[in-house]
C-alpha cells in the first residue's frame, strides 16, 4: 500500500519563513557607510546599492549642515538648502542646482519622497549647495567638508620595552581591538588623515609596522607586533602610546619575526582611558559609545521660564549645556547634545534620540529663578509598572534604570553640595520617565537670588565642574551598566 | 388690477409682521428687566458641620520646602465636599497677601471629584495654570501640596489627577507633568523629600 505524506499548510509556511530568514541572514554583510566630517558635525550615513552604484540620501547629507527642505513636484524632487535651490528629475543624470546644470555619474533616484544621488557625484553636487569645496575620499567613503582633518605622526622609542607613540593634531577617540599580531584602531568620528606613507615599517622586533587605510567610512591604523599590546591615552586624547602588555614576553632575540607574530596568549583588549593619561586594559568600555547625553530643555517657540525681557530659560540651558560639554570633553567623556540650536523639540523626540544613542547617562538641564542652588531630579514613577508583556510602557521606560539614576543623582548632589545648596528630589518631569538609561534632570537656580547668576560664566563653570567630577567618579559603574 | 387673492395674502402677511414686531419688542423688554435683577444668592452654601483639625501641606518657595501645618477647618461630612473645602483652604492660604507660595490672583479650583476606587480629580481653572510660575520646583510644590493634603485628610485615595478647565493638559506651567495620574505612594515620597531644606 502506498502512503502519501502531505505537509500541513501552516508547517509549510513556517518552513518557508525559516528558509527565507536563513537566506537573508546568510546573505547579511556589513552595511556600507559614508562618513562626513565638517566643522559643524561629524556623522555617518548608510548607503543604498542600486544597480552598480552606491547611493545616499542628499537631504540626509545636508541636514546637519544648515536649513534644508524638500518637496516632490510630479517627477521632480526640489531641494532647498539655506537659500540655494536644486531640481532633480527622477531618473535623469542631469540636474539643475542654483541655475547650473550638473551631470551625475548615474541617474538621480526618487524613492518614497527621498532623493538619492550617486555617492561618487557628491564631490560635484555638494560644493554648489555649500559654496565651498569638499574633498571626497572615494575608496574609504569619507567626505571632508571644510575640514582639514586630523593628522598624526608616529615615533618609535626602541627602549625596553619598545613603545610606539602616535601624536594627533586634535583629540581622538578610536575603537580599539586586538587580534593575534595586531592592534587595530578604528576612527569613525575622527577625521584622521594620513600625513605620510600609508605603511611605516620599524626595525624593531616588538613593534614592526604601522599602516593606515580608509575603508567603509572609517580610518584604520593597524600596529603589527610580535606581542600583545596595550594602548594608553595622554595629552587630553592627542597622544596614544602603544606598548607591550605588562604580562607579554618577547620572543627569543633569535626568533624569526614571522613566527613570533602569533602571541603566546590572547592579547587583552584596549579601551579609552578613564581619566586623561590613564592606561587602560578593560574590555568592558565601549570606546565609541556616547557616555553622556546632555539635553538643554525647551527651545524654539517653547521658551521655558522667562527671567527677564532678555533672559529666557531655553537660552540659559543651552549655554549651560555647552559649558558642560566642554568640561566633559576635557575629561574625555564622549558627549552628545540633544539640542545644540534654538529649535523646537518635543519630549518624545528627545527621548527617542537618547534611547537610540544609549548613552551611559542622560542629563536634562533646566534653570529657575525660584529657590537657591541646584536640585537634581529623578523620575517620579508609580511603584507598580503596568504589565505590557515583552515591552516596557513608554511612561515607565525608566523603571529599570531608576536605581542607577538615583545613585547618580545622589553623587551629583553630593558634589554640587560642596559649593552651593543642593538637593536630590523626585519629580514628574518628562522625558525622564521615557528614558531607558540612567537619567537625571538638573535645575539650577541663582546662588543667592541674583538672576545675573544664571548667565554668569563662572557660576556655569563651577556647576559644570561639579557635575563632571561626579560623572567621572561614576564612570566605571555607568559604563559597566551600559 | 391686483387679483383679490393676492390682496388677501398681502394683508395676512402684513398683519403677521406687525404681530411679530410687537411680540419681539415685548420679549426684549422682559429680558432687560430680568437681567437688571441683582442675584443675591450666595455663591456657595457655607459648609455645615463642626470645625476639625486638618493637616495642610503648605509650600514655601523661599527654601523650597513643603511643611505640614494644622488648621481648624469647618468640614462637611461628604468626602467630595471635604475635599473641596481642603482645597479651598489651601487656595485661600496661597492667595493671601503673605502667601509663602504665590499663585495667580484669579487662581481657583473649579471642582474636586471623588471617583471610585480611590481616584480624586482636581479641576483647576486656566488662570491658575496659565499664570503659574514656570519651574520644576515651584510646579512640583503646587502638585505635592494639593495631592498630599487630600491624601492625608481623606483616607482611601490612591491616585490624583489634575485637569485644567475640565481638560487634560501636558504640564502645569511647562514642567510638572499633568498628562497622567499621580500615584499617592510616589507623592508621599516626593512630599517627604520636599520637607527637608536643600
Amino acid at each position: 500500500m502506498r502512503r502519501t505524506v502531505r505537509l500541513h499548510p501552516s508547517l509549510a509556511f513556517a518552513l518557508s519563513l525559516l528558509s527565507f530568514a536563513l537566506f537573508v541572514l546568510g546573505d547579511a554583510s556589513e552595511p556600507k557607510l559614508i562618513s562626513v566630517y565638517s566643522p559643524i558635525a561629524n556623522y555617518s550615513l548608510s548607503l543604498a546599492r542600486r544597480g552598480s552604484h552606491d547611493y545616499v540620501g542628499l537631504l540626509e547629507i545636508l541636514e546637519p549642515l544648515g536649513t534644508v527642505s524638500s518637496r516632490v513636484e510630479a517627477q521632480n524632487w526640489r531641494l532647498r538648502f539655506n537659500s540655494i535651490e536644486g531640481m532633480f528629475p527622477n531618473g535623469a543624470a542631469r540636474v539643475r542646482i542654483h541655475g547650473r546644470e550638473i551631470d551625475l555619474s548615474a541617474p538621480f533616484l526618487l524613492e518614497g519622497g527621498r532623493g538619492l544621488v550617486p555617492v561618487d557625484s557628491l564631490g560635484t553636487v555638494l560644493p554648489v549647495f555649500l559654496a565651498f569645496p569638499v574633498v571626497f575620499h572615494a575608496s574609504g567613503l569619507r567626505l571632508f567638508i571644510r575640514e582639514e582633518g586630523t593628522s598624526y605622526t608616529t615615533q618609535l622609542e626602541s627602549g625596553t620595552p619598545a613603545r610606539l607613540i602616535l601624536n594627533f593634531s586634535s583629540p581622538v577617540n578610536p575603537r580599539i581591538a586586538t587580534e593575534p599580531g595586531k592592534l587595530r584602531m578604528t576612527f569613525t568620528r575622527d577625521p584622521i588623515i594620513a600625513s605620510g606613507p600609508p605603511l611605516v615599517s620599524f626595525n624593531n622586533a616588538t613593534i614592526s609596522a604601522a599602516s593606515f587605510v580608509e575603508t567603509n567610512g572609517a580610518a584604520e591604523i593597524t600596529i603589527t607586533s610580535a606581542v600583545p599590546l596595550l594602548a594608553s591615552f595622554g595629552n587630553d586624547g592627542r597622544r596614544i602610546t602603544i606598548a607591550p602588555a605588562p604580562s607579554a614576553t618577547l620572543p627569543a632575540p633569535s626568533a624569526n619575526r614571522n613566527s613570533a607574530a602569533a602571541p603566546q596568549s590572547p592579547p587583552p583588549l584596549s579601551a579609552p582611558p578613564s581619566s586623561p593619561g590613564a592606561t587602560t586594559g578593560s574590555p568592558a568600555a565601549a570606546p565609541n559609545r556616547i557616555f553622556v547625553a546632555i539635553d538643554p530643555s525647551h527651545g524654539g517657540a517653547e521658551t521655558g521660564a522667562t527671567f527677564s525681557p532678555t533672559l529666557v530659560e531655553k537660552d540659559v540651558t543651552l549655554a549651560w549645556a555647552r559649558q558642560l560639554r566642554r568640561e566633559c570633553e576635557a575629561r574625555l567623556l564622549r558627549t552628545m547634545l540633544v539640542r545644540d540650536q534654538d529649535i523646537d523639540l518635543q519630549n518624545d523626540q528627545r527621548a527617542v534620540m537618547v534611547n537610540v544613542a544609549r548613552p551611559a547617562i542622560y542629563i536634562s538641564l533646566h534653570a529657575a529663578s525660584e529657590g537657591k542652588g541646584a536640585h537634581v531630579y529623578t523620575a517620579l514613577l508609580s511603584l507598580s509598572t503596568p504589565e505590557q508583556g515583552l515591552f516596557l510602557a513608554w511612561d515607565h521606560a525608566q523603571v529599570q534604570s531608576l536605581a542607577s539614576s538615583q545613585a547618580a543623582a545622589a553623587a551629583i548632589t553630593a558634589e554640587l553640595g560642596k559649593n552651593i545648596p543642593a538637593r536630590a528630589v523626585v519629580a514628574a518631569l518628562r522625558p525622564l520617565g521615557n528614558i531607558v538609561v540612567p537619567a537625571v534632570a538638573l535645575e539650577v537656580a541663582p546662588r543667592n537670588g541674583d538672576l545675573a547668576d544664571l548667565a554668569d560664566a563662572d557660576y556655569q563653570r563651577q556647576v559644570a565642574s561639579s557635575v563632571v567630577a561626579a560623572l567621572a567618579a561614576l564612570r566605571g559603574k555607568l559604563e559597566a551598566a551600559q | 388690477m391686483i387679483p383679490r387673492h393676492l390682496e388677501i395674502a398681502m394683508a395676512v402677511l402684513l398683519s403677521a409682521v406687525l404681530m411679530l414686531s410687537f411680540y419681539v419688542s415685548r420679549m426684549r423688554a422682559r429680558v432687560k428687566a430680568t437681567a437688571a435683577v441683582v442675584d443675591n444668592r450666595p455663591v456657595a452654601p457655607p459648609p455645615a458641620g463642626p470645625t476639625e483639625q486638618a493637616a495642610l501641606y503648605i509650600a514655601y518657595d523661599d527654601p523650597g520646602v513643603l511643611h505640614a501645618e494644622s488648621a481648624a477647618i469647618r468640614l462637611p461630612s461628604g468626602r467630595q465636599e471635604r475635599a473641596q473645602e481642603l482645597v479651598e483652604a489651601l487656595l485661600a492660604r496661597y492667595l493671601d497677601k503673605n502667601s509663602p507660595h504665590i499663585l495667580p490672583a484669579q487662581a481657583d479650583v473649579r471642582e474636586v471629584f471623588m471617583v471610585d476606587p480611590g481616584l480624586v480629580v482636581i479641576d483647576l481653572n486656566s488662570a491658575l495654570a496659565d499664570g503659574h510660575r514656570s519651574g520644576i520646583l515651584v510646579e512640583t510644590l503646587t502638585i505635592a501640596s494639593f495631592s498630599q493634603t487630600l491624601a492625608t485628610n481623606l483616607p482611601g485615595i490612591s491616585r490624583v489627577k489634575f485637569l485644567v478647565d475640565g481638560k487634560s493638559r501636558e504640564t502645569l506651567a511647562g514642567h510638572a507633568d499633568l498628562s497622567g495620574d499621580y500615584q499617592i505612594q510616589a507623592i508621599a515620597t516626593l512630599s517627604q523629600q520636599l520637607q527637608s531644606s536643600p
